[in-house]
């Protein structure tokens, strides 16, 4: 069952909300409604949420996101639709309910850190059990755990106040941590941190949700935090949600020109994979063929070298054309394969900015998943193909790929002669 | 003809007092049983408070009352109180000022009673504040003198009608700064209490009055300074206290008598004004009743200190 549904959710501020729904279904668009003296917030939002995921909303100040988010936990009614956790509609809920649910499925980050500051970190950190009733000692024992998992220990009895930004927000963090909901919401929550403390709470962030498994709904206008933590993204622009996809969907499948334009300039390099630029082998040879039919394939398309793989495609080794060459006369193939070195083999999902160092060293990486198949081939240059399209945020396709195809075999040659 | 256009008569008269005392009258008329009976109530209370503040030495009770600043405060605050009460003493002017302390303190408490729930109400509805904030500004802005009128005539002469002309007085701040106080928490904090599923009567108690506390208790100081001043007014209608002995200074001429009744006030004044801004601008939980209640309840061993501010 999904963490969250969202189902068609509005948001119209102003005295006949409804009526600005109802408009806005009939294809009224913002600035009609404008004039008339309503403000749409969020406009038929829909998005489902799976269980473990972190899902990111992303979008620019105004554009709807924290409107939404506090649909989610029933801080703000929509003037339309409903929110469900775990299957159960939060929005129809009322007064005991509603308390309930947010006790027991949903917690909060908030961007300003919202932390109350008479309390201690501590008694900060057990707001959420302190309302769920849980008893003073287990409680303490509780947020004292969360306080550690979020890094913050020897603080417990100090004041928030004198802590600094992101000790500030790891109290929150913990906070919400402590309440140990299904469901976590963060509005911003790093947004108001350093760049370099931000980066620290993302990684720390992930880590977390690693271990925990918690579900997480994501709110920033930070593309690239976006980019860095979200499983999946939704884009959010004037209170609509324009797409929704990974990260690599969004940058390579961009919905419209303002999705496109605003992913321009992302560093395309740490967030396309090394799946999304490899190619299938042009020829592979298998571990049992012999040095005569390797030679042949090496001719015929006209490789240097080629990697050599078993019959359930798990990658052996590699051999050159020269050194087959020198012994056609040969039975088998396994004496003159040599092993592919580390750096040479990546997995599906390293990021381009990794290839470069490996690239440098070996003409042609090899893409092997989890059980060492072979999943395909990064030439140099396709990387570099693939780079120059990034820059000039075009979509890399094959057909681009495979006409520079041939300056990389001289090149390959070269490589191996030296 | 010219007498239509002199603007004397462009106005018709508009007998705004007189319909406010047709409606008083049948007011009286109709609650003249429960005011009698709620007369003689705040009597007894107030006679009884005084007699308590009476009753002991007065040297012992000014050594409490400079105890008392140090508790809250610190030693030159106590110094100050115990030569302030020694000087009241010394003018003679201790048992109406012990009358007046108690009036006031009486007063405070209804004002805070009535005016903080009016506050928190107000903060929390914006319909009850709008129709508060007038009725807060006509309270405070009619001459304190004008109240004396309706209350004799409900009560009579006497401290129960001055009581009732004090807090009438003194309460708008008491609303007022209880409103602003919880409005200006954090809105953030708030939605954080909601968001983990706090219900509103926990969010008031545990976020929004320790967070407005520090405004509260300007309002209370403010209530206790304006409670103050008409207490001294109400001698007119028999307040009794050391309002008594300024309107028979003026009655007199006696300018002796005057001057030590004025300066009684001064100093219930000063010291009332600095006991309680103490105990709004400390920080919560940080002062030295806590650390009597930590010494005096923690064993020994966990006597380390527990803040390292």
């Amino acid at each position: 069952m999904p963490a969250i549904e969202a189902h068609h959710l509005y948001k119209v501020f102003g005295r006949k909300g409804r009526e600005g729904v109802r408009r806005l279904e009939a294809g009224a668009d913002t600035d009609e409604l404008k004039k008339a003296g309503l403000t749409p917030a969020v406009i038929d939002a829909s998005f489902t949420v799976e269980e473990g995921e972190i899902f990111v909303v992303m979008g620019l100040s105004g554009s709807g996101k924290s409107t939404l988010i506090r649909m989610i936990n029933g801080l703000h009614p929509p003037t339309a639709g409903h929110v469900e956790l775990y299957g159960e509609n939060i929005t129809a809920a009322t007064g005991k309910d509603l308390r309930r649910l947010r006790r027991e499925r949903i917690s909060m980050v908030f961007q300003h850190f919202a932390l109350f500051p008479h309390r201690s970190v501590i008694d900060n950190a057990a707001y959420g059990l302190e309302t769920q009733g849980v008893a003073k000692e287990e409680r303490r024992r509780r947020a004292h755990e969360a306080l550690e998992l979020c890094g913050l220990t020897g603080w417990d009895e100090h004041l928030p106040s004198e802590l600094s930004g992101g000790m500030q927000q790891r109290v929150g963090l913990a906070r919400a941590l402590a309440a140990d909901t299904d469901i976590l919401l963060m509005d911003e929550a790093f947004s108001a941190l350093d760049p370099l403390i931000r980066r620290d709470m993302q990684d720390q962030l992930i880590e977390l949700q690693q271990k925990l498994g918690k579900t997480i709904l994501f709110i920033t206008h930070d593309l690239n935090e976006a980019m860095r933590i979200g499983d999946r993204i939704a884009m959010m622009r004037n209170g609509r949600i324009v797409q929704v996809g990974t990260a690599e969907e969004i940058l390579t499948d961009p919905a419209n020109d303002y999705v496109a334009q605003f992913v321009a300039d992302v560093d395309r390099t740490r967030v396309l994979t090394a799946s999304s630029v490899m190619e299938p082998p042009a020829a592979v040879l298998g571990a049992e063929q012999g040095p005569r039919a390797a030679h042949k394939l090496m001719r015929e398309h006209q490789l240097p070298a080629m990697f050599v793989t078993g019959r359930d495609r798990t990658l052996k080794g590699y051999v050159t054309e020269d050194e087959v060459g020198r012994h056609l006369d040969q039975k088998d193939i396994t004496g003159l394969m040599k092993p592919v070195p580390d750096f040479a083999r990546v997995t599906p999902d390293t990021s381009l900015a990794d290839l470069f160092g490996p690239a440098a060293e070996t003409p042609a990486i090899a893409v092997v998943d989890d059980a060492g198949r072979l999943n395909g081939v990064i030439p140099r240059i396709t990387l570099l193909a693939a780079l120059a399209a990034a820059n000039e945020s075009e979509v890399t396709t094959s057909s681009e790929t495979e006409t520079v195809l041939t300056p990389d075999i001289d090149e390959m040659k070269e490589a191996v002669r030296d | 003809m010219i007498e239509g256009t002199t603007p004397l008569t462009i106005v018709p008269p508009l007998p705004v007092g007189e319909l406010f005392e047709t409606g008083f009258d049948w007011f009286k008329d109709t609650f003249d049983a429960a005011f009698d009976a709620i007369g003689d109530f705040i009597n007894s209370v107030i006679d009884g408070f005084a007699e308590l503040l009476q009753a002991p030495e007065p040297l012992v009770l000014a050594i409490v009352f400079a105890l008392l600043a140090w508790l809250v405060r610190d030693w030159k605050l106590a110094v100050g109180s115990l030569v302030g009460m020694v000087v009241i003493i010394g003018m003679d002017m201790w048992d109406p000022a012990m009358e007046t302390l108690a009036l006031v303190v009486v007063a405070t408490l209804f004002a805070l009673v009535i005016g903080i729930p009016l506050g928190i109400w107000a903060a929390r509805s914006p319909a009850v504040s709008r129709i508060l904030k007038p009725v807060m500004d006509f309270m405070q802005t009619m001459p304190g003198f004008v109240w004396l009128v309706p209350v004799v005539i409900l009560f009579g002469i006497g401290v129960a009608g001055a009581m009732v002309a004090t807090v009438i007085f003194a309460l708008p701040p008491a609303v007022r700064l209880t409103e602003l106080g919880i409005r200006q928490v954090d809105s953030e904090v708030v939605e954080a209490g909601h968001a983990f599923g706090a219900g509103s009567r926990q969010i008031l108690k545990d976020i929004q009055l320790p967070l407005a506390l520090p405004t509260l208790m300007a309002g209370v100081n403010q209530v206790i300074m304006l409670a103050l001043s008409m207490a001294v007014i109400a001698g007119l209608v028999g307040g009794g206290g050391l309002g008594n002995e300024v309107v028979s200074a003026i009655s007199t001429l006696d300018l002796a008598l005057g001057f030590d009744a004025g300066i009684s006030v001064v100093i219930l004044a000063i010291f009332l004004d600095r006991l309680t801004a103490s105990i709004g601008s400390r920080r919560p939980g940080h002062g030295r009743l806590r650390e009597l209640r930590d010494r005096f309840t923690r064993t020994p061993a966990d006597r380390t200190p527990a803040r390292v501010s």
